[in-house]
């Protein structure tokens, strides 16, 4: 999938890789997409509900190898 | 959508208890709270320009693990039941723990107190330090970060009573 920017969220736990992508986001534009790669399991569900509740839209959430891979788009 | 709003009163000052507040505080923020904590007797300590000396106290703690932050994993995975007397008879052994805490916190890549604590004035997390409990303490304005406010009860309710989440830390 095509994305804007990238986020390494790896080794980070809780709630630093929501703060991160929430940060990054803000300096993107409307539209645009960021890939985050998070290594804390609780990650899945937390960029779940960040979406949810922020309004940008979680294109996809998928896990390999330990690490999670979400792409969002910017509200 | 109206913003929503939380509001948290914080009122531990050791270096386990300092994690709620700034944790919910931040990440309400990320999700597009509006939040202000409102710190009262021990809680100041978390203000504190200098935090470094935060402690955290096995003792009368039950519900702490105490394991080793290095070693192999055998080791690791001890849980290092020392009786509270021991404990407490041990001079340093609060400053050890907190030692211990501190490795565990960053082998695990979760933030120190310093770092939640700016992420949480970048976003606009109003901090407020209750004027009584600064006079009761004997404490000056200038042992304080700046960025914060200082009021009273009254000030805390004018927000908490707007707001969809408020809690007791």
């Amino acid at each position: 999938m095509d994305f804007n920017k990238d986020l390494d969220a790896r080794g980070l736990n809780c709630p630093l890789p929501i703060l991160r992508t929430k940060k990054t986001l803000n300096e993107m534009a409307s539209g645009e997409v960021l890939r985050v790669i998070a290594t804390d399991p609780g990650s899945v569900k937390d960029f779940a509900a960040f979406a949810k509740q922020t309004g940008n839209e979680l294109l996809s959430s998928t896990e390999g190898g330990g690490e999670f891979t979400f792409f969002i788009k910017k509200k | 959508m109206d913003e929503k709003k939380l509001a948290i009163i914080a009122t531990k000052g050791t270096l386990d208890w300092a994690y709620p507040p700034f944790i919910l505080a931040s990440t309400a923020a990320a999700l597009g709270y509006e939040t202000q904590i409102f710190f009262t007797f021990y809680g100041l300590q978390l203000l504190k320009k200098d935090v470094s000396d935060l402690k955290v106290s096995p003792l009368g703690n039950p519900g702490m693990p105490m394991k080793m932050p290095f070693g192999p994993k055998w080791f690791r995975d001890i849980n290092w039941n020392i009786p509270n007397a021991v404990q407490a008879i041990v001079p340093g052994y609060e400053s050890l723990a907190t030692t211990l805490m501190k490795m565990t916190i960053k082998n695990n890549g979760v933030a120190t107190i310093p770092e939640l604590r700016s992420l949480c004035q970048e976003a606009d997390v109003k901090f407020i330090a209750c004027q009584m409990t600064v006079e009761l303490f004997g404490f000056e304005h200038s042992d304080f970060i700046s960025g914060i406010e200082f009021g009273g009860a009254a000030t805390f309710f004018e927000f908490a009573g707007e707001t969809d989440i408020c809690l007791f830390i």
